[in-house]
C-alpha cells in the first residue's frame, strides 16, 4: 500500500465557482473611518458603533497571535483586505422570488436551495435559513412561522435595530472585544451573522440554519451569530460555510456566542467547507474562530459538533463555560485534513458549577501532506464539586507524509473531579482497504465506508440531513488521498 | 474455472510460491493441505490480489479471463472470494452496511441495479439462518468483539450473500469448536452446486469429514507435491506431515 499512499490527491474542490452579483464594497485596509463606514453602511445606533470603536482601540493595541498553535502561515496584511463587500440592490425582500436569481443559482450549486426548503415546508423537518453571503445576510426563510412561537431568527443587522436590548444585554458577554486579537477585530469590524433567541419554555420546532459564504475577492468574512435560550428552551441550530477558489488566502474571523439559560439546551452543528487552496497549497481560507457558549444557569446543556473539512489554516476551539450546576458541555468533532491543510482545533470546557459534566469526542484525519492537530482544555476550578469529564481523541493517518499531533491541557483544582483521557493514534490499515476490495469495494468507497465507520461517533450526533452531507462531503474531502 | 500454471510469487526477495500448478473446473472441491509456511495463505492472497506480493512467473486463467491483469475488487467481482484465515475488523461500519455495498458494487459490475431494501433484507435473514448467526451481529460493526468462532460464520456468511463462483476457504476450521465447525460446513455444503467451485486451505484433516474434497492436495515449500482422492487426507492425518517432508528431502 506505500505505493499508494504515494500517490498524492487529486480531489478537486467543487464548490469554487464565483457567482457574479454586483457588489457593493468599502475601500481596502481598516481604519476607524473605515469601521464608521461600516455603521453608517448599516445604519447603527450610535451604540453600536462605540462598541465598535471600543473594539477597534483595543486591537490597535492587540498583537496577533503567531506562536502557540501548531500551524505557520504567512503574515497576514490586514491593511490589503476589504472589512465590507454586500451584494448590491438592497431593499427589503419579501419573497424569494425577489432574491437575485443569481444568487439563488448560487445556493443551488451549494446544494442548499431555499426553493426546495420553502417546499418543504410542513414536511418532515424543515430548516429555517439564514444564508449571509460575502459580509450581508440576504434572506432569512420561516421567520412568521417562528415569530408565532416567538422565535426570533433574523440577521445579526437587523437584531441590531429590532432588539438592541437583547444584542445589548448578550453580545460580548461570552466572547468580549478583549477577549483575543481576532474577536477584537471581529467586534470592529463585522458586517452580519445570525441572531437567534429562544423564548422560555419554547422548544424550537425546525432546525434554524445558516449559510455562509464569501464571493467577493479580496474580502474578509467577519460575522458574529449570537444564540440566547431562554429558560427552559431547547434549539438546534446548523452552520455550513463554502468558499470559491482563489489563489489568494482569505480571512475568516467568527465569533459565535451561545447563552443557555437555567433548564435550557443548545445543539450546534456546523459543517466547514472553507475553500481549501490547492494541491500545492496556494490559496484557501484562513480560518480563526471564536466560538463559546456559557451554561449560565442550573441543568443547562451547550453541545457543539462540528465537521471540518475545508480552510487552509483553521484555528478554532468550541467551548463551554460550565457555570450552573449540573450543567453539560458536549464537543464532537470531526477534523479532516489534506494536501497542505493545516488544523490546530479542540475545545475548552471549563467546569464552575457544581456536578458539571463535559464529553469530548475528537476525530482528526490527516492526509497528504498535512498537519492535524488536537488542542483541547479541562479546567475544573476550585470549589467546583464533583465534575466529570470525558475525552476521547483520535487520530487517523493516510500516508505517512502528514501529521496528527494531540494537545491536551487538564487543569484540575478540586480533587472531587474525575477526569479520563483517551487517546489513540493508527493507520488507515492496508488489511481493511484489502478485505474491502476483495468484497468488491474499490478503494475510494472503501476509504469512505472506513472513514465513516470511524466519525460515527460524531456523525450521530449531526442532524439527519446534515449527516448525509458531511459524509459526502468527507469522501469528496478525502478523494484521491489513497490510491 | 480457474486454471494456474507454474505460479511464483514472494513478497520482497523472498520466493514463496514456487511454480504452484492447480486446475479447477466447476462445481469441484479442492483441498489444499500442508505444514505451517508451506504457501497457502500466500496462494490465497495472491490469487485474491493482495498487492504485497509480486508475481514473477506464470499463468492465472479465472473464467477464460487473465486473473493476475485483474485488480483485487475486480477479481471479487468477477466471482472470487476469499473467506479469511483472520477476518478483519472494520469499527464504525455494520456488517449490514457493509454488505450492502459490495453487494451493490457487484451487481453494478454485472450491470445490474442495487437490491430493494426488501428483498436485501430478505436475504440477509436467510442467509443468516444459514450459518447460524444471530441477528444482532448483522447491525454489529463488521467483526468488531465477535469471537473466533463468529468471525468465521460471518466470513461464510458473507460468502453466502455475494453468491461467488469461487470461493477460496483459508482456515476456516481453525479456532472452530465441533458445533462451530459443523455449522460452518453445512453452510458450506448447502453452497456447493454443478457452477460453483471450492478451494479449501486445511490444515487438519477433521473440517474434510464434513466438506468432503473431490480431490486433495499436499503443498509443501510453495508447490503442490502430492495429490489424491479425498483418502489422502486420511493418510495425512495418520502419518503426518514429516513423511512428506522426508519424501521430499529424500527426492532432492
Ligand atoms: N507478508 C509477509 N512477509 C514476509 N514473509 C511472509 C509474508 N507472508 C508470508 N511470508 C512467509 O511465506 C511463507 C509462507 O507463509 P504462508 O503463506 O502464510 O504459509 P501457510 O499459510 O501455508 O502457513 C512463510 O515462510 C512466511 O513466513
Ligand atoms: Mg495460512
Amino acid at each position: 500500500m506505500s505505493d499508494i499512499l504515494e500517490e498524492v490527491t487529486s480531489s478537486e474542490y467543487k464548490y469554487g465557482f464565483t457567482t457574479d452579483i454586483e457588489m457593493d464594497t468599502a475601500p481596502m485596509g481598516l481604519s476607524e473611518d473605515i469601521v464608521r463606514f461600516i455603521s453608517l453602511k448599516k445604519n447603527e445606533p450610535a451604540w453600536m458603533l462605540e462598541c465598535r470603536l471600543k473594539a477597534y482601540k483595543k486591537w490597535l493595541t492587540m498583537e496577533e497571535p503567531r506562536h502557540w498553535a501548531h500551524i505557520s502561515y504567512p503574515k497576514i496584511d490586514f491593511q490589503n483586505i476589504i472589512y465590507y463587500a454586500a451584494p448590491k440592490a438592497k431593499k427589503e425582500l419579501a419573497s424569494l422570488d425577489e432574491v437575485d436569481p443569481e444568487l439563488l443559482r448560487t445556493f443551488e450549486k451549494l446544494g442548499i436551495s431555499l426553493e426546495e426548503q420553502k417546499r418543504l415546508t410542513g414536511v418532515q423537518s424543515n430548516i429555517a435559513v439564514d444564508a449571509v453571503i460575502d459580509s450581508v445576510s440576504v434572506k432569512t426563510t420561516f421567520k412568521e412561522t417562528l415569530a408565532e412561537k416567538g422565535i426570533i431568527f433574523c440577521s445579526f443587522s437587523e437584531a441590531v435595530q429590532e432588539h438592541p436590548e437583547l444584542i445589548k444585554k448578550y453580545m460580548g458577554s461570552v466572547v468580549p472585544h478583549t477577549d483575543n486579537f481576532y474577536a477584537a477585530l471581529n467586534a470592529a469590524v463585522f458586517t452580519d451573522g445570525s441572531f437567534c433567541y429562544i423564548p422560555k419554555g419554547v422548544r424550537c420546532p425546525m432546525e434554524l440554519s445558516t449559510y455562509f459564504r464569501i464571493n467577493a475577492s479580496g474580502t474578509g468574512q467577519f460575522e458574529r451569530t449570537l444564540i440566547v435560550a431562554d429558560e427552559g428552551s431547547y434549539v438546534s441550530y446548523l452552520e455550513g460555510c463554502t468558499a470559491p477558489m482563489r489563489d489568494e488566502n482569505q480571512l475568516h474571523a467568527a465569533v459565535v456566542e451561545i447563552i443557555a439559560h437555567k433548564n435550557a439546551e443548545v445543539k450546534y452543528s456546523t459543517v466547514q467547507n472553507w475553500y481549501p487552496g490547492d494541491k500545492e497549497g496556494k490559496g484557501g481560507i484562513f480560518n480563526f474562530v471564536t466560538k463559546r457558549g456559557i451554561c449560565l444557569e442550573d441543568n443547562a446543556k451547550i453541545s457543539w459538533t462540528q465537521v471540518e473539512t475545508g480552510s487552509a489554516v483553521t484555528w478554532k476551539y468550541p467551548s463551554v463555560i460550565l457555570k450552573g450546576n449540573n450543567s453539560v458541555g458536549e464537543f464532537y468533532s470531526v477534523a479532516v485534513t489534506n494536501n497542505h491543510q493545516q488544523a490546530d482545533t479542540g475545545t475548552k470546557m471549563i467546569h464552575l458549577g457544581n456536578n458539571t459534566r463535559s464529553t469530548i469526542i475528537s476525530k482528526g484525519i490527516s492526509a497528504g501532506f498535512s498537519n492535524n492537530s488536537y488542542r483541547g482544555l479541562v479546567r475544573v476550578s476550585k470549589g467546583a464539586k464533583n465534575a466529570r469529564n470525558f475525552s476521547q481523541c483520535d487520530s487517523l493517518l493516510m500516508g505517512d507524509k502528514c501529521g496528527a499531533h494531540t494537545f491536551p491541557y487538564i487543569e484540575i483544582k478540586d480533587k472531587s473531579a474525575i477526569v479520563e483521557h483517551e487517546a489513540t493514534t493508527s493507520k488507515i490499515g492496508e488489511d481493511q482497504l484489502f478485505y474491502c476490495k476483495q468484497r468488491g469495494i474499490d478503494t475510494e468507497k472503501a476509504i469512505a465506508l472506513i472513514v465513516n465507520g470511524y466519525c460515527k461517533e460524531v456523525f450521530n450526533q449531526l442532524p439527519m440531513e446534515f449527516a448525509v452531507e458531511a459524509q459526502k462531503l468527507l469522501a469528496v474531502s478525502l478523494e484521491g488521498s489513497v490510491g | 474455472m480457474i486454471s494456474i500454471k507454474n505460479l511464483k510469487a514472494g513478497i520482497e526477495d523472498k520466493e514463496i510460491l514456487r511454480g504452484f500448478n492447480l486446475e479447477v473446473k466447476p462445481g469441484e472441491v479442492h483441498a489444499i493441505m500442508g505444514p505451517n509456511g508451506s504457501g497457502k495463505s500466500t496462494l490465497a492472497s495472491v490469487l485474491a490480489g493482495k498487492e504485497d506480493y509480486n508475481v514473477t512467473e506464470g499463468t492465472v486463467i479465472f473464467n477464460e479471463k487473465d486473473l493476475l491483469e485483474m485488480s483485487a475488487e475486480d477479481r471479487a467481482r468477477e466471482g472470487l472470494f476469499l473467506a479469511f484465515q483472520y477476518p478483519v475488523e472494520i469499527p464504525g461500519v455494520s456488517n449490514i452496511n457493509f454488505l450492502k455495498t459490495a453487494l451493490a458494487e457487484i451487481r453494478n459490475y454485472k450491470g445490474l441495479p442495487p437490491l430493494e431494501a426488501k428483498d436485501f433484507l430478505k436475504l440477509v435473514k436467510e442467509k443468516q439462518a444459514m450459518v447460524e448467526l444471530q441477528g444482532s451481529l448483522a447491525n454489529r460493526s463488521v467483526n468488531e468483539g465477535f469471537s473466533g468462532g463468529e468471525k468465521k460464520r460471518n466470513e461464510i456468511f458473507q460468502m453466502a450473500m455475494l453468491e461467488p463462483t469461487l470461493a477460496i476457504l483459508d482456515e476456516t476450521d481453525s479456532g472452530l469448536d465441533i458445533d462451530a465447525l459443523r455449522i460452518v460446513a453445512n453452510g458450506v455444503n448447502q453452497l456447493r452446486n454443478k457452477e460453483r467451485s471450492f478451494i479449501v486451505i486445511t490444515h487438519y484433516q477433521r473440517l474434510l469429514d464434513y466438506i468432503v474434497p473431490d480431490f486433495v492436495h499436499v503443498m509443501y515449500n510453495g508447490q503442490i507435491v502430492k495429490s489424491g482422492p479425498k483418502e489422502l487426507a486420511l493418510e495425512l492425518e495418520e502419518k503426518g506431515y514429516d513423511w512428506i517432508k522426508k519424501e521430499m528431502e529424500t527426492a532432492v
